[in-house]
C-alpha cells in the first residue's frame, strides 16, 4: 500500500471540512461552546471517519449504484454506534455535554461527503489518509472555534479561569456567537488566500 | 479628443450632500443629549463623548489598515457613535460603550464595505450585540437625578425607580404611577438618548422641516403601534393604553432618526409604508409577547433584513411601460 500524504494535508487548510468546504457546520456550532467539548467531538468524528472510509473504499466495487447511499450510512452508523458506546462507557460526562449530537454523527455531512465524494472513488490506503486530514481539519477548527467562544463567553481556557475580574460576553456562549466567530474566521481565512494569490 | 462627457439630461444641481444630511441628522439629536444631560447629569457626557470618539477612531484605523480613503469627515461615523451611546444606559462603564462602539463601525459597517454597503443599522447592531452580551449592565438603568440643575429642581423624581416605565408594566404592575407629562419630558429611568421625547421630537421636526426624512416611515410606525397596542390592551380587547405605549421605551428616537436611514431602508413610498407598518407591528408582538420588555431596536433590525424584498416588490412603474 501506497499512502500519499498530499491527501493528508489538504485536509488541514487547502480543503478544511468547516471553513472551505463549509460541511459539519450543524454540529460546529452546537458544541463548540467549550474546547472540551469541541475536542470530544472531533475525535469522535475522526474515528468515525476513517472506520467509514476504510470499510466503503472496500465495499465500492460490490455496493449497487442505486442503493449505494442506504448501504454508506449503515457502514457510518455502525461505527457511530460503537463510539457512542465507547463514549458512553468511559467518559460519561462528556457524552452527557455532546449530548444528541454524538448519534447524529451519522448523518454528520463530512462523513457522507467523503464517502461519496472521496472513499467511493479510491483506494483505501488513500481514503484513510483522507479520513485522517479531514478529522484533523475538523478537530483543529473545532478547536479553533471552541478556544474563541470558550475564553470570550466563558473566560475560562480547558476550564480553567484565566482573568478574575473578566466579565464573559454571554452571546459567544449562545449559538449566534457561534456563527459570528465562524463567519469571521471564514473571512479571514479567505482574506489570507486572496493576499497569497 | 472627447474630453468633456456630458450625461444624460436633466441635468440638475443640488446643494446637498452625503455629509451635510449627516451632519444635520447629528445635530438634530444633539437637543435629546443635552437633555439627557439634564436628567441623568455629567455621567450622560461622557458616554456620549466616548461613544463618537471610539466609533470616529475605529472608523479611521479600520480605514487607514485597509488602505482605504479615511472619510471621517462625512459624520456617519460619529452618528453611529452618538446613536448608539443614545442606546445606552446613563451609568454604563466605559469598556461597554467603547467595545459597542467598536463593534457597530466594524461588524455593523465596515465589513459590509463601508458606507452605503451595510444591510443593517449599525448603531442597533451594536446595541444588540451589547445587550446579548452583558444583559446586566444594559438593563441597569439610572434613577434620573433628584437634584442636578437648579431648573430641574421643581421635579419630584422619587416616584419612579430604576426601571423603565414598560419594565415596569412587563413585570405587571397594575398601576404605574408616572403621568403622561412626565414620560414626555423624560423624568424616568431608561436609555440615555430616548427618555425626553419633547427634545427627540424638537430635532425631528427640524430634519421634517429640511425634508431630510420622509413623514412615512415614523408616522406610520409609531401609528401602527398605537393601535395594535390599543387592540391588545391588559384588560381585555380596545383597551389598551396607546398614548403610554408611544411615549414610553425607544419608539420615537427609533421611528425618527432610526428606522429612517436612507441605507437600511426600502427606496419608495409604498415600500416604506410595509416596512413601518412590519416594524410597528413586531415592536408589539415583542412588547407584549416577547421576552424582552422593549422591541423596538428588534424589530426594525427584522425589518432591515426584509427590506431588499420589499424594495423588489414595491418597484416603482417605469412610465411609458
Amino acid at each position: 500500500m501506497k499512502f500519499d500524504s498530499k491527501e493528508f494535508i489538504k485536509g488541514l487548510i487547502k480543503e478544511n471540512p468547516t471553513f472551505v468546504l463549509a460541511l459539519g457546520l450543524c454540529p460546529t456550532l452546537a458544541v463548540s461552546t467549550a474546547l472540551t467539548n469541541g475536542l470530544g467531538m472531533g475525535i469522535a468524528a475522526t474515528f468515525v471517519l476513517i472506520g467509514s472510509n476504510i470499510f466503503i473504499s472496500l465495499i465500492k466495487n460490490i455496493v449497487p449504484d442505486k442503493i449505494r447511499i442506504p448501504c454508506y450510512i449503515v457502514v457510518i452508523a455502525t461505527f457511530v454506534t460503537i463510539t457512542e458506546l465507547f463514549m458512553k462507557a468511559y467518559s460519561p460526562a462528556l457524552n452527557r455535554a455532546l449530548g444528541i449530537y454524538v448519534p447524529l454523527i451519522v448523518v454528520n455531512c463530512i462523513v457522507l461527503g467523503r464517502a461519496e465524494a472521496y472513499a467511493s472513488k479510491s483506494s483505501v490506503s488513500n481514503s484513510i489518509m483522507d479520513a485522517l486530514g479531514m478529522g484533523l481539519g475538523f478537530t483543529l477548527a473545532l478547536l479553533l472555534i471552541s478556544g474563541i467562544r470558550e475564553i470570550l463567553g466563558l473566560g475560562t481556557f480547558f476550564g480553567y479561569k484565566i482573568i478574575k475580574s473578566y466579565e464573559p460576553m454571554f452571546i459567544f456562549a449562545l449559538p449566534s456567537g457561534a456563527l459570528l466567530v465562524i463567519g469571521l474566521l471564514m473571512g479571514f481565512l479567505n482574506l489570507l488566500k486572496n493576499k497569497k494569490t | 479628443m472627447n474630453k468633456l462627457t456630458v450625461s444624460y439630461s436633466p441635468h440638475l444641481h443640488t446643494n446637498q450632500s452625503c455629509a451635510k444630511i449627516m451632519w444635520s441628522v447629528f445635530a438634530s439629536l444633539l437637543p435629546a443629549g443635552i437633555a439627557a444631560i439634564f436628567i441623568f447629569g455629567a455621567a450622560a457626557l461622557w458616554v456620549i463623548l466616548l461613544g463618537v470618539i471610539s466609533a470616529l477612531v475605529t472608523e479611521g484605523l479600520l480605514q487607514y489598515f485597509n488602505k482605504k480613503k479615511i472619510t471621517l469627515s462625512d459624520g456617519s461615523a460619529a452618528l453611529t457613535g452618538l446613536l448608539l451611546s443614545y442606546n445606552l444606559p446613563a451609568n454604563s462603564p466605559w469598556w461597554l460603550v467603547v467595545i459597542g462602539s467598536f463593534f457597530s463601525v466594524f461588524i455593523g459597517k465596515q465589513i459590509f464595505g463601508g458606507l452605503g454597503q451595510n444591510i443593517f443599522n449599525p448603531a442597533l447592531v451594536g446595541r444588540v450585540f451589547l445587550m446579548t452580551c452583558w444583559p446586566k449592565y444594559m438593563t441597569n438603568f439610572m434613577k434620573p437625578l433628584d437634584a442636578g440643575i437648579n431648573f430641574f429642581k421643581s421635579f419630584n423624581y422619587d416616584a419612579v425607580t430604576a426601571a423603565t416605565p414598560l419594565m415596569m408594566a412587563k413585570e405587571g404592575k397594575a398601576v404605574i404611577d408616572i403621568s403622561y407629562w412626565d414620560l414626555f419630558l423624560g423624568k424616568h429611568g431608561g436609555c440615555l438618548g430616548e427618555v425626553c421625547i419633547l427634545a427627540l421630537l424638537a430635532g425631528a421636526l427640524f430634519l421634517l422641516l429640511k425634508k431630510y426624512i420622509s413623514w412615512h416611515i415614523p408616522i406610520i410606525y409609531i401609528a401602527t403601534v398605537g393601535v395594535f397596542s390599543w387592540i391588545f390592551g391588559s384588560k381585555g380587547l380596545f383597551s389598551g393604553d396607546f398614548l403610554f405605549s408611544i411615549l414610553s421605551g425607544g419608539l420615537i428616537l427609533g421611528a425618527f432618526f432610526m428606522a429612517t436611514d436612507y441605507v437600511t431602508s426600502p427606496l419608495t413610498r409604498k415600500g416604506q409604508a410595509i416596512f413601518a407598518a412590519g416594524c410597528g407591528i413586531l415592536t408589539v408582538v415583542i412588547r407584549l409577547w416577547g421576552g424582552y420588555p422593549e422591541g423596538v431596536s428588534y424589530a426594525i433590525l427584522m425589518m432591515n433584513a426584509a427590506t431588499p424584498i420589499i424594495d423588489r416588490y414595491t418597484k416603482n412603474r417605469i412610465f411609458g411601460r
